[in-house]
C-alpha cells in the first residue's frame, strides 16, 4: 500500500509540453528522498485540461499542479510528499481559496460536466489491466455472456436511446440488430472506427491512450450481440501513443482471458486486430474504412447493400466509433433507464466535445446532451483569451458549420446543431473571435475537402475545386455578386449527388457562413474589403503620423523596404511595395500601424 | 526545387532481406497490403518505385495495385524525407491560431514547398492534419519533437537547433 499517488499525464497533449520528463524526474527524486516505498508515481491518460499542461495531480487530497516544469520538482517533492506542506505557488490557481485547497471537481471547468465515457482516463493506469478491472472494468461483459441473451443485450442499447457518436448519429442498438438479424450466423465482423480525422476533435484519441480495455470490452460484447467473433480497430497511425497502449491492451486482455477461445469459459470467442491508417480523411466513411482495411485504396461504395448486410469482406458488419463503443459498458451496468435519464428527448447521455481555437480552457470536456453552447464557451472553457468578442463556434468539423452568437443558448444536441446548419460531427469545437475571416474559415474547410476528396464521383472531385476557386476569388476581391450566387447553387448540386458523406456535407462549412455571416462576404466582393482583416490581398498597412514617432525599428524590419521616414518624424508605407507580412505591426511599440 | 525526384534509390541487400521478412510474415493475413506498405515505409523511409516493385512481385499482384494504394494515402511518401522531418499541423484548432503563417515561414525560411526536401536532404517540410495537441496550438513537429505555441518569430530559432 502507498500512502500517496502521483498521477501524471501522458496524454499526447501533456507529453508535448514535457511530462514525459516530469514523470522520470518525480521517480527520481522520491527514491533520492527515501519515498519509494510509500509513495507512487502513475503515468495516466488525458484530464482534459490540456492547456494547462503537463499536469501532475497528488492523491489521496487531489492537489491540482499544473503547467509543472522540471524546476519545481524538487520542491514539491520535499514539500509536499515528504513534508505534507502543498506548494500553492505551483498549484492551479482557480483551486485555491483561502480556506485551503479545493477540489478538482468544483472548478469552472470540471463542475458541470459527467465523464462517461472519459470517466477512467485521468484516473487510472491504461497500461495495466487491473487497474481497469478495479473500476468494475470487463464486469460488463461478464454480464453480458453470463446473463444476457445477445437480444437482450441489443435491446438495452436501443432502450438507452444512445446514438452514434462519430458524427451521423444513427441509433447504435438499431444498427446492432441489423447485423444480427438481416443475416443469420456465418462469418460477421466488429469494427471499431478510431480515424479520428476531424482536425480539431481529439476525443477518440484520449479514450485510447487513456483507457484502452474499455474499447475492447465494448467490442467483444457487441460481438456477443451480433454473433461475431473477430474485430478490427482501425486507428490513425499519427496516433503513436494510442496505438502503443492498444497492443499492450490487447496483450493482456489475450492473457486474461478475456480476448481469445471462450471467454468466461461460456464458449464464446473473440479477438480483435488493429489496422493501421495511413492518413486518409475520407477513410472515416464506413464503406471507405472497410475497403481500407480490405487492402484498398479507402473509396466508399454505394450503400445499399448496407454493412449491416455486406461490409468488411463482404460480411455482415457493425462500425461504431470510440466514443460510442466508451458509453455501452456503463450502459450495460448500469441500465438503460440510466443513461436514457440524461440528455433531451432525442439525444440522451454525454457528448464529449474537444474545446479549441480562441478559448481560455483547451482541451476535452464530457457534457450532458442539452447543455448549451455559452455554457460550454463561457462557464467550462472560461469564455475568450485577451478581452476578444466571440464570433463563431465550428463544429462538425470540415462537414459541419459555423455557429453564430445568436444561438448561444440553442441546447446542443443532435437534432438542434443541424436545424441552426451545423452538426454535431465528432465533437470537435473550435472558437472563433473577431479577428478570424470567415470567408477565410469556409476557404480552408474546402482546401481541406478538395484535398481530402478520393476522386471517385464528379460532384465531390470537381464541385468542390469549383467552390473552393470561387472562394479564393472572393478573398482576392475578385469575385462578383454572381458568383456568390453561384457559390449557393453548386453547394446544394454537390450535397444531393455525392456519393458519400464527406461530398454530401462538404458544402456546409460554405452554406453555414453565407447563412450567418454574408455580410462578411458582401464586404468582400462590393467593398474589397477583410472586416477581420486576414485577407492578405484586401488589406492596406498604414503608419498613423499622430501616433509615430520615427523609432525607425518598422523601417529596419521591413523585408520589402517599404518604408521609409527620418529619425523622429513619421514614417510612411509604400503601398506598392508592401508585401503585407505584418512584421512592422509585430515591431511598433506605439500601436501606430493599422490594417485595414 | 527538382530536388524531389533527384535522390537514386539506395536500397541495401539488408533493408531487402528485412522487407521480405516482414512479407512473408504478413502476406497470408487478410488486407496485408497496407501493413506491408507501412513496413517498408519504416525500413527505406519511403516507397520508391524500386520497393513497390519488388513487394508487387513478390506478392504476386501487379504494380498497379501497389502504386494505386501508395498515393492514395498521404502518410505513404514516393520520394525520400529529410534527415529532420518537418510536419506543421494545419487542423483548425491550429489555423484559427495562425499555423498557415508558420507553414509560409518555413517555407520562406528553407526555400522549398510543402512536400518537398532542401537540396542538402536535411529539412523536409510537410503539413498534417491535426496532431490531436490542439491545446499547444499553433503546433510543429521536428521528427518526434512536439513545438507548441509557436509564432512565426520563433521559427528561425528552432531552425537553428538543427543546424
Amino acid at each position: 500500500m502507498y500512502r500517496s499517488h502521483v498521477l501524471v499525464c501522458g496524454g499526447t497533449g501533456c507529453t508535448s509540453s514535457g511530462s514525459l520528463e516530469i514523470f522520470e524526474l518525480l521517480k527520481k527524486e522520491i527514491a533520492k528522498n527515501g519515498l519509494a516505498e510509500e509513495v507512487s508515481v502513475v503515468q495516466t491518460g488525458c484530464h482534459g485540461l490540456c492547456a494547462l499542461g503537463p499536469i501532475m495531480i497528488v492523491y489521496p487530497e487531489a492537489t491540482f499542479y499544473s503547467m509543472v516544469k522540471p524546476e519545481y520538482i524538487p520542491e514539491i517533492v520535499s514539500e509536499h510528499l515528504l513534508k505534507g506542506r502543498v506548494v500553492t505557488k505551483y498549484v492551479y490557481q482557480e483551486t485555491v481559496t483561502d480556506s485551503g485547497i479545493k477540489p478538482l471537481i468544483d472548478t469552472d471547468f470540471y463542475k458541470k460536466q459527467h465523464r462517461i465515457a472519459l470517466r477512467n482516463c485521468g484516473v487510472i493506469n491504461p497500461e495495466n489491466i487491473e487497474e481497469y478491472i478495479g473500476t468494475r472494468g470487463y464486469e460488463a461483459l461478464g454480464k453480458v455472456l453470463t446473463e444476457m441473451s445477445p437480444d437482450d443485450v441489443i435491446k438495452c442499447i436501443l432502450d438507452s436511446g444512445l446514438r452514434g457518436r462519430g458524427g451521423g448519429g444513427f441509433p447504435t442498438g438499431r444498427k446492432w440488430q441489423l447485423a444480427k438479424d438481416l443475416v443469420k450466423g456465418g462469418q460477421k465482423y466488429v469494427c471499431c472506427n478510431a480515424d479520428e480525422g476531424d482536425p480539431g476533435a481529439f476525443m477518440d484519441r484520449s479514450v485510447l491512450e487513456g483507457d484502452p480495455h474499455v474499447v475492447l470490452e465494448a467490442m467483444a460484447i457487441a460481438g456477443y450481440a451480433i454473433g461475431a467473433n473477430q474485430g478490427y480497430i482501425y486507428v490513425r497511425a499519427e496516433y503513436p501513443i494510442a496505438v502503443d497502449r492498444l497492443n499492450i491492451a490487447i496483450k493482456q486482455a489475450r492473457e486474461y482471458g478475456l480476448l481469445g477461445k471462450n471467454i468466461f469459459e461460456t464458449g464464446f470467442d473473440f479477438d480483435i486486430d488493429l489496422r493501421l491508417g495511413a492518413g486518409a480523411f475520407v477513410c472515416g466513411e464506413e464503406t471507405a474504412l472497410m475497403t481500407s482495411i480490405e487492402g484498398n485504396r479507402g473509396e466508399p461504395r454505394p450503400r445499399p447493400p448496407f454493412p449491416a448486410e455486406k461490409g468488411l469482406f463482404e460480411k455482415p458488419t457493425i462500425l461504431n466509433n470510440v466514443e460510442t463503443y466508451a458509453n455501452i459498458p456503463q450502459i450495460i451496468l448500469n441500465g438503460a433507464d440510466w443513461f436514457a435519464s440524461m440528455g433531451t428527448e432525442k439525444s440522451k447521455g454525454t457528448k464529449v466535445f474537444a474545446l479549441g481555437g480562441k478559448i481560455k480552457n483547451t482541451g476535452l470536456v464530457e457534457i450532458p446532451m442539452g447543455t448549451t453552447l455559452r455554457e460550454v464557451v463561457e462557464d467550462i472553457g472560461g469564455g475568450i483569451p485577451n478581452g476578444k468578442k466571440f464570433k463563431a463556434a465550428q463544429t462538425g468539423g470540415p462537414s459541419g458549420g459555423c455557429i453564430p452568437a445568436e444561438h448561444f443558448d440553442v441546447p446542443i444536441d443532435y437534432d438542434n446543431l443541424i436545424a441552426i446548419g451545423s452538426m454535431m460531427g465528432s465533437g470537435g469545437l473550435i472558437v472563433m473571435d473577431e479577428d478570424n475571416c470567415m470567408v477565410d474559415i469556409a476557404k480552408f474547410f474546402l482546401e481541406f475537402t478538395v484535398d481530402e476528396s478520393c476522386g471517385k464521383c464528379t460532384p465531390c472531385r470537381i464541385g468542390t475545386k469549383r467552390l473552393y476557386e470561387i472562394l479564393d476569388k472572393i478573398t482576392k476581391g475578385k469575385a462578383t455578386l454572381e458568383d456568390l450566387d453561384k457559390l449557393e447553387e453548386l453547394c446544394y448540386y454537390i450535397k444531393e449527388n455525392s456519393l458519400c458523406g464527406l461530398g454530401q456535407t462538404a458544402p456546409n462549412p460554405v452554406l453555414s457562413t453565407l447563412r450567418y455571416f454574408k455580410d462578411e462576404y458582401i464586404a468582400h466582393v462590393v467593398e474589397k474589403r477583410c472586416p477581420a482583416g486576414v485577407c492578405k490581398d484586401l488589406l492596406s498597412f498604414a503608419i498613423d503620423p499622430d501616433k509615430c514617432k520615427g523609432c525607425t525599428l518598422c523601417a529596419r524590419q521591413c523585408p520589402a523596404g517599404a518604408i521609409s521616414g527620418t529619425v523622429k518624424e513619421p514614417h510612411v508605407i509604400n503601398t506598392d511595395k508592401c508585401v503585407k507580412c505584418g512584421a512592422c505591426i509585430e515591431k511598433c511599440k506605439f500601436g501606430a500601424i493599422s490594417k485595414k | 526545387m527538382g530536388s524531389k525526384t533527384t535522390v537514386p534509390f539506395q536500397g541495401t541487400k539488408e533493408q531487402e532481406e528485412q522487407l521480405l521478412a516482414v512479407i512473408a510474415e504478413l502476406k497470408d493475413s487478410k488486407g496485408s497490403l497496407m501493413p506491408i506498405l507501412q513496413k517498408a515505409q519504416d525500413i527505406y523511409g519511403y516507397l520508391p518505385i524500386e520497393v513497390q516493385t519488388m513487394i508487387a512481385d513478390t506478392l504476386g499482384i501487379p504494380l498497379e495495385k501497389v502504386y494505386g494504394v501508395a498515393t492514395f494515402y498521404s502518410q505513404f511518401s514516393l520520394y525520400p524525407k529529410g534527415k529532420y522531418k518537418i510536419s506543421v499541423c494545419l487542423g483548425t484548432a491550429c489555423y484559427v491560431k495562425g499555423s498557415g503563417d508558420i507553414y509560409a515561414k518555413l517555407q520562406e525560411l528553407l526555400q522549398i514547398e510543402g512536400g518537398q526536401c532542401t537540396a542538402d536532404g536535411k529539412f523536409s517540410l510537410d503539413a498534417c492534419r491535426c496532431i490531436g495537441a490542439c491545446g499547444l496550438a499553433p503546433v510543429m513537429t521536428i521528427n518526434d519533437d512536439v513545438y507548441g505555441r509557436l509564432t512565426a518569430d520563433e521559427i528561425a530559432g528552432v531552425l537553428a537547433k538543427y543546424e
